[in-house]
């Protein structure tokens, strides 16, 4: 009994340790890619300024108004300009990076959890749960998702929580037909035919065989996704479809910089750049993800 | 062949029936019937009831959804607009080609920008233009549209006064919105061009024809392209799809009068019908455009030909 226990916690600590080197074996391939660890660095930094946001400028400088300062380009006393009503822009984007960040996070790991849900139920029983799937996401996929954005705020209305559902709602389709399409790779293997035959209750095949053999792909999707919903997000405010202007949001700050275009065009660059830099470090960080995560490319 | 192409029509129709119930239903949860919203909560209850009564509203959720799907059919109507009481059908009539317009310019320059130098870069793979490519497509792939087209405007309407900064009324003023839709489009193009490509180039069948000695210009063009845009083709659909997305914000950008500016005027006010409408009309015309990339595709993809050839059947 005590030899079965000992194997048992050796074979264990055996699993970690091979977790921890599978750990280090990608971050040893990721780290070659300099892009990707240039993602990387952008990523922390502007994770860096959501999470300390209050620390770099307290929040009440996003919303006071100097009435002598308004229109004013960038300057020591306000590093970005000021807007018309002389709120400190730079205090304004710094808190916005809260919602961009926030939205592009949760959107995506909705859309995961839906996409899993659907997908995996889709490719791993087929037959009607497919059909039946499948059929509906087809007619989800026939509506373009900035549409199908719209027509959620359309009938919800304009703010934060109908945002992320718009999104949301926008972006299963794609989850779901990727997801499908890799858990039926995945279910037709050997060892997944293995587990069945030993009798291997469904949920526990699919969480412990199936969806992990499929996570490399769905992790470089997630990652990636979260740029392009951190664009839709900024599309959709931008629009006046989104987060409203009072809130710092980038997209709502970029709206309301279109009405000085002439006046005051440096209104336009910081929360712009923003927008671009985490959108491009999900991006890059996607893109190292691929080549570090596909056990195929190991040299 | 026909088979395959008679069934994905036949297809077609339960999904754009199922588009519509999709568009409805998502629309019909918006609160408030047209009668209060059109004549305000204050206004008389009897009023609001007659209002309700001529818009169809008093009948329950079901029988207005196929009231609505059989004015389409039958009257090619999309119903009334709350805001100016006319047809939906003649709005969208009038704002329609400006944003088909946008999308096809955009589709278009977009495909020859973004596939060309996805090949050139696949084919001088790291050499300095190669990464060039590869790093400016990284860059605009994360740059909103509409950021963009406000730059351009900056520049070129504004600096430099070469362009129109808005409206619809000549040609000129599609030049600056069709590069904001296309340019950041083109940069996920080329990148899909890219890497098919190489993996194209890595294929047996390609080893073979160097080995039979045929030139490196008919490797590309011959035994390359065919088969490295086969996965390329596949995304047009969505690509439309994008497109059709870009323009709806780029209009805001550049003030044009399309189904985008229709679509957000009639959100804020409340104009059920029109935002139903267009997004309706236009879920209708990307089906269209998926279907008719779908049958391209069986048309050059030889797998797929030869797979009903045999009778094998295939599913979707």
């Amino acid at each position: 009994m005590a030899e079965t226990t000992q194997t048992l916690r050796s074979a264990g600590a055996a699993r970690g340790r091979k977790k921890n080197s599978q750990a280090k074996e990608i971050w040893r391939r990721y780290r070659k890619n300099k892009a990707a660890v240039l993602g990387l660095v952008i990523l922390i930094f502007i994770l860096g300024i959501a999470l300390f946001a209050d620390l770099i400028v307290p929040y009440s400088k996003c919303i006071e108004q100097v009435g002598a300062d308004r229109l004013q380009g960038p300057s020591l006393a306000h590093f970005f300009g000021t807007d018309e009503y002389g709120r400190d822009l730079f205090a304004r984007v710094v808190h916005g990076s809260r919602f961009s960040l926030f939205i592009g996070v949760a959107t995506s790991l909705m859309a995961l959890v839906f996409g899993a849900i659907l997908g995996a139920s889709a490719g791993y029983f087929g037959g009607v749960v497919d059909n039946v799937i499948c059929r509906i996401i087809d007619v989800f996929a026939c509506v373009p998702p900035i549409l199908l954005s719209l027509a959620v705020v359309a009938a919800l209305g304009t703010n934060l929580r109908n945002l992320i559902i718009a999104i949301t709602v926008s972006c299963i389709p794609g989850n779901v037909r990727l997801i499908r399409s890799l858990v039926l790779t995945v279910a037709e293997q050997d060892y997944v035919e293995a587990a069945r035959s030993y009798g291997t209750s469904t949920p526990r095949i699919l969480f412990r065989y199936v969806l992990p053999n499929a996570m490399g792909p769905i992790i470089v999707n997630t990652t990636m996704s979260i740029s392009d919903m951190i664009l839709s997000a900024a599309g959709l405010s931008f629009i006046g479809m989104g987060i409203q202007p009072p809130s710092p949001e980038w997209g709502a700050l970029l709206s309301n910089a279109q009405t000085y275009l002439f006046t005051a065009p440096y209104m336009l660059v910081f929360p712009g750049i923003f927008i671009i830099l985490s959108s491009l470090a999900f991006n890059l960080v996607g893109d190292g993800l691929t080549d570090a995560l596909d056990p195929k490319l190991k040299d | 062949m026909t088979k395959y192409v008679i069934k994905r029509i036949l297809y077609m129709i339960p999904v754009l029936l199922g588009v519509a119930f999709l568009v409805f239903t998502i629309l019909s949860l918006t609160p408030g019937d047209p009668g209060s919203i059109i004549l305000g909560i204050t206004a008389k209850p009897e009023d609001i009831a007659a209002l309700n009564a001529e818009f169809g509203y008093d009948k329950p959720f079901l029988i207005r959804f196929f009231n609505y799907i059989g004015d389409i059919i039958f009257h090619f109507s999309l119903g009334t607009s709350y805001q100016s009481r006319g047809p939906v059908m003649a709005d969208i009539m009038s704002r329609f080609p400006n944003t088909l317009m946008l999308a096809i310019l955009s589709m278009a320059v977009s495909s020859i920008i973004g596939i060309s130098l996805g090949i050139f870069s696949a084919v001088r793979q790291y050499s300095v233009m190669d990464h060039v490519c590869v790093v400016v497509a990284m860059i605009f792939a994360s740059i909103p549209g509409f950021w963009f087209g406000l730059m351009l405007l900056l520049l070129f309407a504004l600096k430099l006064g070469w362009l129109p900064s808005f409206g619809a009324s000549s040609l000129k003023h599609f030049i600056l919105p069709t590069l904001t839709v296309s340019l950041t489009s083109a940069a996920g193009l080329l990148r899909l061009t890219r890497s098919a490509m190489l993996e194209t180039i890595r294929q047996e069948y390609i080893r073979t024809a160097k080995a039979k000695g045929a030139s490196e210009k008919r490797i590309i063009w011959k035994h390359a392209l065919r088969n490295a845009l086969l996965p390329v083709v596949t995304t047009l659909g969505g690509g439309f799809g994008a497109s059709l997305g870009g323009a709806i914000i780029a209009e805001t950008v550049f003030a044009m009068p399309g189904m985008g500016t229709l679509i957000t005027t009639a959100i804020r006010q409340k104009d059920i019908p029109m935002v139903m409408g267009a997004t309706l009309f236009l879920a209708v015309l990307f089906s269209f455009v998926i279907l008719l990339v779908d049958v391209l595709y069986a048309f050059i993809d030889p797998r797929i030909k030869a797979k009903y050839q045999n009778g094998g059947k295939s599913r979707g």
